[in-house]
């Protein structure tokens, strides 16, 4: 069968051709330019702070409306928990040994939000078409991490003292605080290296695709025993815990345990350089999840990876 | 006066590589200018590189080469700007989350536009208005029919006012009415906002035909040709268009297509046994000789229209097929 005539070469080399009566021939059109000042730091600041905020309110509001959660994220941990629980009284350890369990299940929430909420988020939105929503906003990418990142606390706490609360009634679990400021420190400091951790992740996952998105299934279970959320991780000795620091979790555990229930001799660092640690940790991967998103957004650009279509 | 571009492609090109290394060129040494207050259409099958335009204009792609700027700004160099100036709707796309209603979801998008809250409630109700949602405002996006969800991603594109506004195939699988109703607001809001261009992709020609100042037919990643859609459809005057149903299809159409008097034959796939033969012929002459042959062949005529060019039959002029046949393909003489 015989090809169609091939577009006139006058035509296929038509380059622009502009406007009904032929009327830009006559006038070169200019290139318009929008009088579009810089934005100030203080509007860029207001634009990243509601999307932030937007960014945030779907984790809130979904805390409120999918109410399904109570069942699984608070008795699960519960149930895990109480397992360790009883082992540790068939054993006849210490009665703190529960807090100590007890604090662990309910870090996993954390845990859990940052795997499969944060690290692996951008991923799905990217598979569901939502990526290039926000990439086509003039808010910064940061900001909707950041967004995404404080909805995920404000989720997590949710569940988190859920269990603790439910735990603690059910358990009979007995604190011995040292110092609530310090403990609070601890908690504040373990989520903004957990959570700049999971903004790293997010670039991360996105550019190395579902590969990556599989080590959010092989992460789970491995970090509950390499951080010690159900044992003081000194167990694992000290080398190893050292290496299993990288996870935030694993500093912030050891210091909240040694801080809510005076038990400086299950530690495995001084609390005051396991506080240094995870201040160090959340400045190194605040900034490499920075530079991790500058570096995905552009290869994703270039490669074409932020949106699914080709053409 | 001189007439401003609102959008400037120059010489750009896009190639993918695939993960065994074949490339791939979706866009060609494309040229493209669009004035300030135009309505543009690039018209072309999946795959010409209408979408891979669009997301290059919209900064969600790097060009491999070429230069292209969006209300002056450069795209690549000045994406921050572009993207202040900027939205667009894709058919079909992700529309939110499902937990949030209707109206949470346009003011979570109209936040990361920067929108005061105030500003973008109006704005939300006003655009709930236009496109019949006001009554499902409250209602959550998972409970949406695809036709709402469809209704919602339109409005959020106009949430922003943008000064220039992509809208990539923003009527695929939607009914008549709502695309009507679309299509309606698009003129409108071009008509209260002077200055304010539109970029429509579309494979739907009487969209394009209806909605478009001019156009730009696009096809293997070249634009073929640009100009008003009179124009392009006047480029036909010197053919008769030829269109017959016949039953059943006919087995061999090259036949037919080396018939005196015939420039080109596009025969659709059929359906049913049926078949759609679109003749461009020299004159009104061939059109005999075309029936005769049909009755040679022994297939039943069903209808038989001399009809004024379409932009579609620009289109199998330029392209040798049917814009929404992917597989057609003409035979000539």
């Amino acid at each position: 069968m015989a090809t169609a005539r091939q577009p006139a070469p006058e035509a296929a080399a038509a380059g622009p051709q502009l406007g009904a009566g032929g009327a830009a021939a006559a006038a070169a059109p200019e290139p318009l330019r929008i009088d579009l000042p810089e934005l100030t730091l203080w509007q860029r600041l207001l634009l990243n702070l509601r999307a932030a905020r937007a960014r945030a309110y779907v984790r809130v509001v979904a805390t409120g409306r999918e109410l399904s959660w109570l069942a699984f994220e608070v008795a699960m941990p519960i149930l895990s928990a109480a397992a360790y629980v009883y082992i540790y009284e068939a054993l006849g350890a210490p009665p703190r040994y529960t807090g100590f369990v007890l604090l662990g299940g309910a870090m996993t929430a954390y845990w859990m939000n940052v795997l499969w909420a944060m690290a692996s988020q951008f991923y799905w939105e990217k598979q569901s078409g939502l990526l290039e929503t926000y990439f086509l906003a003039p808010a910064s990418r940061v900001a909707l991490l950041l967004g995404m990142a404080s909805g995920g606390i404000f989720m997590s706490t949710s569940r988190a003292a859920s269990t603790l609360i439910a735990g603690s009634l059910i358990f009979g679990v007995r604190y011995e605080v040292v110092s609530w400021p310090l403990a609070i420190l601890a908690f504040v400091l373990t989520l903004s290296a957990l959570y700049c951790l999971g903004m790293l992740f997010s670039s991360l996952f996105l550019m190395y695709g579902r590969e990556a998105w599989h080590m959010s299934n092989a992460l789970q279970e491995p970090v509950y025993l390499a951080s010690g959320f159900y044992f003081p991780v000194r167990a694992l000795g000290f080398w190893t815990a050292l290496g299993a620091s990288v996870i935030p979790l694993t500093l912030g555990l050891d210091a909240m345990r040694q801080l809510m229930f005076g038990a400086p001799d299950i530690a495995f660092l001084p609390v005051g350089w396991e506080l240094l640690g995870l201040t160090v940790l959340t400045v190194v991967y605040f900034v490499l999840a920075l530079r991790a998103l500058a570096a995905m957004e552009h290869l994703a650009k270039r490669e074409g990876r932020l949106t699914l279509k080709w053409q | 006066m001189t007439a401003q571009l609102s959008i400037d492609v120059q010489s750009v090109s896009r190639k993918y590589v695939s993960k065994k290394g074949q490339e791939f060129w979706a866009l060609r040494d494309a040229s493209l200018q669009v004035k300030a207050g135009e309505l543009f259409g690039l018209l072309g099958p999946n795959g010409a590189g209408k979408t891979t335009l669009i997301k290059i204009l919209s900064t969600l792609l790097l060009p491999t080469s070429g230069t292209a700027r969006v209300a002056g700004f450069d795209v690549v160099r000045e994406g921050d700007r572009v993207r202040r100036v900027i939205n667009m709707v894709s058919g079909g796309e992700h529309s939110g989350y499902g937990i949030l209603t209707v109206r949470e979801s346009l003011w979570l998008f109209s936040q990361f536009h920067g929108l005061p809250s105030k500003v973008a409630m109006e704005r939300i109700d006003e655009l709930m208005e236009v496109v019949g949602l006001t009554e499902h405002a409250n209602t959550r996006v998972n409970k949406l029919s695809t036709g709402m969800r469809q209704k919602m991603n339109f409005a959020r594109g106009f949430l922003n006012d943008p000064k220039v506004l992509f809208l990539d195939e923003p009527t695929l699988g939607l009914d008549v009415e709502t695309s009507r109703i679309l299509r309606s607001y698009v003129k409108r809001w071009l008509k209260e906002k002077p200055g304010r261009t539109i970029l429509l992709t579309t494979h739907y020609m009487a969209e394009a035909d209806e909605l478009c100042d001019r156009l730009a037919i696009i096809e293997g990643g070249r634009i073929l040709a640009c100009d008003t859609p009179a124009n392009l459809k006047r480029t036909m005057q010197d053919e008769v268009v030829l269109r017959v149903e016949v039953y059943p299809a006919v087995e061999d159409a090259s036949r037919l297509a080396q018939l005196p008097g015939v420039l080109r034959l596009v025969p659709d796939r059929g359906q049913n046994g049926q078949q759609l033969l679109t003749w461009g012929l020299k004159d009104d002459g061939a059109i005999g000789t075309v029936i005769q042959a049909l009755q040679q062949d022994g297939v039943r005529i069903l209808r038989l229209e001399k009809a004024d060019p379409t932009l579609e039959d620009v289109f199998m002029r330029m392209v040798g097929r049917r814009l929404t046949d992917g597989n057609g393909q003409a035979t000539s003489s």
